[in-house]
């Protein structure tokens, strides 16, 4: 049975046994919902919960959890399994899975006959090529023993998945049954219901805690699987980097690393004087008028998506650059792409970032510093470079490094704009790339998932997301503080 | 009287000279110019920042807008029953259709006193197969035989660029197979006739994206499709997650080390790089959702794992926006409803919750109009493919590959032909008026329903 019959038919069920239950409490209360503990659709809204919360978590861990034991099953069953090793259980298990896919697809649309892919041989028929027209590309020739094991497999998930439909249903009846029961008068149904509701709230508050988990986990798998592959020492330490797709590739970060900072480094230059000043400008000189057309104007620029900006870099600042730096002016440039182009596009976007953080920060400063300033006889000026910004350093500092964590992250801008080249170079006018640039260009081919060159962008990714992860614990730490200090 | 020593009032032997109030000291003025000075660095730095805004913008509109224009001719056109069957009896249809075309476009050129040769090649350079267009549009309409029709018929890329400037007369060799200088005049003639002139381009609003044989053909309406079915995946995961979220966090969670955590993740979701949830969509989603567990409908490009990605970014923005927008709700409100006798629960949900509505719905949306210019998570994902087609059913439109507007953006832009890079700025123009709406209904809500207590 497809899972979404099984939903729906949930889902009928809760709405037939919140009418029940409504009905059944008003019953016992002799048609007065005055007599009732609580109002009268809190006794149908229990019945909702009691049907659908139990039998969609079961329902939810099963899918989960069933295909990993399946899978547990069946490559206990492999016929030579003590003569393997780890790596080729985990390939001799994908292809079967495969085969197995191929077989439910095929059986589907007509193009596998049921008797092969239940146990017939596969005198005949060539499984592999019908794979194919399926769209499901097999690595290596099917075995016999491939083939047996495929329809275990498919065996074991169709037993698996009525198995799973009966419990489902079961358990949607059984809370349907028990709902109904307790529906009098005197259920406490609407402390049932709120309690069942702070249990959801807190599922939902939980959801951030799963992403961080999700985004850590399938960095770590991957990444331990690209280190098994590629010695972590080479990946760290190497000052080339070069895949080759055939194999015997260098895979090392140092390039891409120099790439990330020099190009953020541009922008920060570009981005913390103007911002800052704005900032500056707004907060302490700007009067009303200029500040209501000047802040909203410069937030537009943050609004603007960054693949906006990346196109700006490729076709337009680039080729501006080009006419100045390139070969027909100073001759510093080959091509369009490079840091400076990345660099400076990058620093537009971080402009409003850097300024409205520091307006904040700025404008939190206590007025009595400023006016003690003034009294002193300091003109603004000076009041704003000695008192405010000292005492807003630290926040400042916060800015900043979330700039610089932004810009680090960023990867629109130097796919379009920084080049594809990885070069340890300190010429700001020539092509470098980044690590986001290429974990976009290591993971968009259509290679294989099992190779150190794809694998790479995952080891690439969290090293990315550990700097990040610091720069933005840093930075949050540091801007929480400084506010305290002012509260 | 006082122990305190009487004030001298002459100025004591030696020591300078006392600063007069009437002429500025030399350290004044230096302290004045840095002042000036300050005052211009900030003017500067702001002037700076909006003239880089009017650039973009500037440069944005100016390559973007041609893409929306295409040169079209104009040609008042009837075929007979008797040519409908002679056409459809010899071998090569097409090419007799063709030549009815000439005729008919001569003799209307003739009557506006115009005497052109032109032969089917120099036709087909500028206007493509029109002997096809010609076929089919009256094998469809067979009512259409015997009645005058009037065709647009859009003009080849290369001519269009011509007229938009793209490039000029001179750039063309004799040996161009593509365009010859006789085409150009002829060209330029059908403009003077007012035959050929420029109309919306209403395929590049509508139609779907195409091959680099036709890049004057590409449309970025599929990819708007794309787009709009993970907004919906967005709307209807993270809306009502990052809500009940926030209520949690806001009105019920205890202080404890649970709590901080969860605020602490919060706060670093937000500012994680948005390849990084590419990553995570294609290692969870695809990789383990789609691959391992064989869930159907989580493959590569469907905008169901876009939005799926989407969401997860765009919770942490709807979270914080709805916890300011819950905590602006005064305390008194929730005491009057406990007051009552309503449970905290009620209280939440019949009168905070809906004060809050409106600060909610603003987040959301800015949160959503962040989604969709969202692109790197796209690329990881496999939503970069050339995909071709609208959806056919609803489902399709979650599950089957499809494009998306940044994306279709970024697929055009790499692409070296200068008409599909007109496209990719007009294709920005489109993402940009979305978010300008959104931000526009954002700004009118927060407006319209605001409250200040």
């Amino acid at each position: 049975m497809p899972v979404l019959w099984i939903v729906l038919i949930v889902f009928a069920a809760a709405a037939i046994g919140y009418a029940v239950a409504r009905n059944r409490a008003l019953a016992s209360a002799g048609g007065n919902a005055r007599g009732l503990h609580s109002l009268p659709s809190y006794y149908g809204w229990n019945a909702v919960l009691m049907v659908v919360a139990p039998s969609m978590l079961v329902l939810a861990a099963w899918l989960i959890v069933a295909p990993v034991v399946i899978g547990w099953s069946v490559a206990a069953d492999l016929p030579n399994r003590d003569a393997m090793r780890s790596g080729d259980v985990s390939l001799a298990m994908s292809d079967i899975g495969k085969l197995a896919q191929c077989l439910t697809v095929g059986v589907r649309e007509g193009a596998i006959p049921p008797e092969v892919a239940r146990g017939a041989s596969l005198e005949g028929t060539d499984i592999r090529e019908t794979c194919a027209d399926l769209g499901i590309a097999l690595g290596s020739d099917v075995t016999r023993e491939t083939l047996t094991s495929a329809q275990a497999y498919r065996a074991k998930t169709a037993t698996s998945a009525l198995a799973m439909g009966i419990a489902v249903l079961a358990l949607a009846a059984l809370g349907f049954g028990y709902a109904a029961m307790r529906s009098n008068k005197d259920f406490r149904a609407r402390n049932v219901v709120e309690r069942g509701v702070l249990v959801l709230l807190v599922m939902a508050a939980s959801i951030a805690i799963l992403t961080t988990i999700g985004i850590v986990l399938s960095l770590i798998f991957n990444t331990v699987a690209f280190f098994r592959l590629y010695p972590a020492a080479e990946f760290f330490f190497s000052p080339t980097w070069n895949p080759s797709f055939g194999g015997g590739s260098t895979l090392g970060i140092l390039p891409l690393l120099w790439g990330t900072l020099y190009i953020s480094l541009i922008a920060l230059v570009v981005a913390v004087p103007i911002g800052l000043f704005t900032a500056i400008y707004l907060s302490e000189y700007a009067g009303p008028r200029l500040r209501a057309v000047a802040k909203p104007a410069i937030e537009v620029l943050a609004g603007i998506p960054t693949i906006v900006y990346g196109l700006f870099a490729l076709l337009t600042v680039g080729p501006m650059l080009m006419a100045v730096f390139g070969r027909d002016g100073i001759g510093w440039m080959q091509e369009a792409s490079s840091v400076m182009t990345a660099g400076l596009v990058m620093g537009i976007m971080l402009i409003p970032f850097v300024s409205s953080l520091s307006d904040d920060i700025i404008n939190a400063v206590p007025q009595s510093l400023r006016d003690g300033s003034l009294a002193l006889g300091a003109t603004p000026s000076e009041t704003v470079r000695q008192v405010i910004l000292r005492a807003a350093l630290p926040g400042i500092v916060g800015a900043i490094l979330l700039a610089a964590s932004r810009a680090i992250g960023e990867t629109m801008i130097v796919v379009l704009g920084a080049g594809a080249a990885a070069r340890l170079s300190l010429n700001p006018f020539e092509a470098m790339t980044t690590v986001t640039a290429k974990i976009v260009s290591q993971l968009t081919g259509d290679d294989d998932f099992a190779s150190p060159e794809v694998l790479v962008a995952f080891a690439l990714g969290t090293t990315l997301f550990v700097i990040t992860l610091c720069m933005n614990v840093g930075a949050l730490y540091i801007v929480r503080k400084y506010r305290e200090q002012y509260e | 009287m006082t122990d305190a020593a009487p004030a001298d009032p002459r100025p004591v032997q030696g020591a300078p000279s006392r600063p007069s109030l009437l002429a500025t000291s030399d350290r004044m003025k230096r302290r004045n110019a840095a002042e000036a000075r300050f005052r211009a660095y900030g003017l500067i730095a702001i002037s700076t920042a909006g003239a880089l805004l009017v650039v973009l913008l500037w440069n944005i509109l100016s390559a973007g807008l041609p893409a929306f224009q295409r040169t079209v001719v104009t040609v008042d056109f009837t075929l007979t029953e008797d040519q409908f069957d002679a056409a459809e009896s010899v071998l090569f249809k097409t090419r007799e259709y063709e030549t009815y075309f000439i005729a008919a476009l001569s003799d209307q050129l003739r009557d506006r006193g115009l005497d052109l040769e032109f032969d089917s090649a120099s036709v087909e350079r500028l206007l493509g197969k029109v002997g096809a267009t010609l076929r089919s549009h009256y094998r469809d309409n067979p009512d259409a035989i015997g009645q005058p029709v009037r065709f647009e018929l859009p003009t080849s890329s290369r001519v269009e660029r011509y007229f938009k400037g793209g490039f000029a007369r001179a750039d063309i060799g004799d040996t161009n197979r593509f365009i010859t200088a006789a085409d150009l005049d002829l060209a330029d003639a059908l403009k003077q006739a007012g035959v050929l002139r420029t109309a919306f381009n209403w395929t590049f609003v509508t139609g779907v994206d195409t091959g680099s044989d036709n890049p004057g053909g590409a449309g970025i309406g599929a990819s708007v499709v794309g787009s709009f079915f993970m907004m919906l995946v967005v709307l209807v995961l993270s809306l009502p997650i990052g809500v009940a979220a926030s209520i949690y966090l806001e009105e019920f969670a205890p202080q404890n080390r649970f709590t901080d955590f969860i605020e602490v993740n919060i706060s670093n979701l937000a500012a994680v790089p948005s390849i990084v949830f590419g990553i995570l969509g294609l290692a969870v989603f695809i990789q383990f959702g789609g691959g391992q567990l064989e869930i159907q409908a989580l493959k590569a490009s469907a905008p169901l794992v876009g939005g799926l990605v989407l969401s997860l970014m765009t919770l942490p923005t709807i979270i914080i926006a709805t916890r300011a927008a819950l905590k602006s709700v005064p305390p008194s409100i929730r005491e009057a409803a406990l007051g009552v006798g309503a449970s905290k629960m009620q209280a939440v949900f019949h009168h905070v919750l809906p004060l809050a509505m409106p600060g909610i719905l603003t987040g959301a949306i800015i949160g959503l109009a962040q989604a969709l210019g969202e692109t790197a998570p796209l690329l990881l994902i496999g939503m970069v493919g050339f995909i071709a087609r609208y959806p056919e059913t609803f489902m399709g439109g979650f599950e089957g590959p499809n494009s998306a507007l940044p994306a279709q953006i970024y697929n055009w832009a790499s692409r070296s032909d200068a008409t599909f890079i007109e496209k990719a700025w007009g294709g920005i123009i489109v993402l940009l008026l979305f978010m300008l709406t959104m931000n526009l209904i954002a700004i009118i809500l927060r407006r319209r329903f605001e409250r200040r207590w």
